[in-house]
């Protein structure tokens, strides 16, 4: 189970809602310290919300989020940022704003009036740019780029925002196989650097390379979670998604992968 | 620590003048300086053309004589005292639509969300025409039911199109629903005023400085300038904005915070102006959309925004008085250039919003 001492972030019997619609009821978990933590699930299992609850963009209905121990509700917007970022899934650049601008833009939280452009910024700005692979990119326009640029480009944006938690929903839905594997690479490696990675993801079998914290969840409830390999098998995939299926050893680096069962309409004749 | 004094250099993608230490510091973007003290010159020279030309004769020399504080007497009068309102009023009320157009479009993400097409100059006339056909009138109560009005339009827009959130379109939409249903109203209480105050209400309804005097003026200029002079503290929440509610507060914006901040900011630019000379369109939906293209930058840059608004309003008005034989409201002549404008906006920029995953 979760260690609940070093976990900086987490939800405490939360009860998240839009309106009316009840999401998740009395959830309850940890974002272990140091982890790359994948959430899976199918469309509409309440995965998003809870990263948007984690981040502090939804305030649960009932009960609290926490970070270091603190409700994330009353931490000023700027103070929370310092120390938790998000990368939505749908993303919007102004019109002919270039990627070293758009990165930039991840710098709000540490600047002031009369402090917008100092040292420190463009460091963490450059150091970005190196993280992601974009440094080439940096004076070309967000609107030029491929999808798998352009992804890079707003992980970056989150990078220099500089928080040792990281959260995406979805980083890499919508990329090519090998972008996908370019932008989970990424992650990684701010995993090694230290930082707490929460990623959305579709993929199972990048999810289980990549995890080193698998939850999975269904109808906003979490229905298991734990490191990979003693997590992922044929039962979970099937309550979780509903899909008759194998799981072996990946070839690559042995961690679980998950083989859909052929139930395709035999043909007549 | 501190680095002094840095020159001209590389940030952000675009040439900065960074001026002070690393510690406190202000930043210029070059290009956008440049189009700033461009439209400023070309404001000023239009600014001496205006307090020239009129039914009262002057030479050039003598209005430059005037500014020099070198002449005295029926001159100085006729510049700086029959002119001279009328001109500021058109440079601050440029200014002063320009910001707001830039705000509304910025938090809309939509560069149709202009004030005077979501409702709020029809809230002001209806304010305005509350107090005069049931308060009985006075300038001070005029302009007290004026902006009530475009408050409450405000705030009522604000109130229907918010759910989990603002969308920008949401917000155009019911404007635009608020704004019809305002037009009947007013309509309806024009029905039942006495001739005399229709045709006066009338005339500022079409958007007109011809009622620019100093008394009512000053006021409203006092209130912009304030305005203006703060509204730089919220440009880097308004520039986070620009990335959608989300980012924007995964950045560290308190959004709503924020973005009703603005929406007051905006509301009362518009009001102070619409109080003095009606519903004047267009400047607040172009002047932003002009000044970014000068600029190139991403998003609506606020200065030359302003400078450019500036520009517009004062030039429209020399035409109205000047160059068209009639003496027509400002406002025709602005509603006529927007309208050229909004169809250069629709053939061209169909295209808005970007989903950079697809």
């Amino acid at each position: 189970m979760v260690d609940q001492l070093t976990a900086r972030l987490r939800a405490d019997d939360v009860t998240l809602r839009y309106d009316q619609r009840i999401v998740s009821a009395d959830l309850s978990f940890a974002v272990p310290d140091g982890s790359f933590t994948v959430l899976i699930g199918p469309n509409a299992c309440g995965k998003s919300t809870l990263l948007r609850a984690l981040a502090g963009l939804l305030r649960p209905a009932v009960g609290r989020v926490l970070l270091d121990g603190a409700d994330l509700g009353t931490l000023p917007a700027k103070e929370r940022a310092r120390r938790i970022a998000l990368l939505p899934q749908a993303m919007t650049a102004p019109d002919g704003i270039t990627v070293r601008e758009l990165v930039g833009r991840g710098r709000y939280a540490h600047q002031r009036v009369l402090r917008r452009f100092s040292h420190t910024d463009e460091d963490a700005v450059e150091s970005a740019l190196a993280d992601t692979g974009t440094t080439d990119l940096a004076d070309r326009r967000v609107d030029e780029l491929s999808g798998g640029q352009r992804q890079r480009a707003w992980i970056a944006m989150v990078l220099a925002q500089e928080t040792p938690l990281v959260l995406l929903d979805e980083p890499t839905t919508y990329l090519d196989v090998a972008h996908q594997i370019d932008v989970l690479n990424v992650l990684h490696r701010l995993v090694t650097q230290g930082r707490t990675v929460v990623a959305v993801l579709h993929d199972l079998n990048h999810a289980a390379r990549y995890a080193t914290h698998l939850v999975a969840m269904r109808d906003g409830r979490i229905v298991a979670e734990g490191d990979p390999a003693s997590t992922v098998d044929a039962g979970l995939v099937a309550e979780v998604f509903g899909m008759p299926n194998q799981v072996v050893p990946d070839p690559v680096t042995g961690a679980p992968m998950v083989v859909p069962a052929d139930t395709r309409e035999p043909v007549a004749g | 620590m501190s680095a002094g004094t840095r020159p001209v250099r590389l940030t952000g993608g675009r040439r900065r003048l960074v001026l002070g230490t690393d510690r406190r510091h202000v930043a210029v973007g070059v290009r956008e300086a440049a189009v700033c003290a461009t439209a400023a010159l070309l404001v000023s020279a239009l600014a001496v053309v205006g307090l020239w030309l009129g039914d009262f004769p002057l030479r050039l020399d003598e209005v430059l004589g005037v500014l020099g504080g070198r002449i005295d007497g029926l001159t100085r009068t006729v510049v700086l005292e029959w002119r001279l309102p009328r001109i500021a009023a058109a440079v601050t009320f440029g200014a002063a639509l320009g910001v707001a157009g830039a705000i509304f479009q910025t938090i809309t993400r939509n560069p149709l969300a202009s004030p005077d097409i979501i409702g709020l100059a029809n809230g002001s006339f209806s304010g305005m025409l509350i107090a005069l056909l049931l308060l009985g009138g006075g300038w001070h109560l005029l302009m007290l039911g004026s902006l009530a009005g475009g408050l409450l339009a405000a705030l009522a827009i604000y109130l229907l199109a918010y759910r989990d959130g603002l969308s920008g379109f949401r917000f155009i939409v019911v404007g635009v629903g608020v704004s019809s249903m305002l037009a009947a109203t007013n309509t309806w209480l024009l029905l039942r005023a006495d001739l005399e105050t229709a045709l006066f209400a009338a005339a500022w309804g079409a958007g007109s400085l011809n009622t620019a005097t100093a008394e009512v003026v000053w006021p409203a200029v006092g209130i912009i300038l304030v305005l203006l002079a703060v509204t730089p503290l919220w440009a880097a929440a308004l520039a986070q904005l620009e990335l959608g509610d989300d980012i924007a507060a995964a950045s560290g914006v308190a959004v709503d915070r924020n973005r009703a901040t603005l929406v007051v900011i905006a509301v009362v630019l518009v009001s102070a102006v619409t109080t003095v000379a009606g519903p004047i369109s267009f400047v607040a939906l172009a002047a932003p959309q002009i000044a970014r293209r000068l600029v190139r930058a991403p998003g609506l840059p606020l200065a030359a925004t302003a400078v450019v608004g500036a520009l517009l309003l004062l030039g429209s008005d020399l035409i109205a008085q000047h160059v068209i034989p009639l003496t027509v409201p400002v406002g025709v002549v602005t509603v006529t250039l927007g309208g050229a404008y909004l169809l250069w906006l629709l053939v061209h920029e169909i295209r808005r919003t970007r989903w950079s995953t697809s």
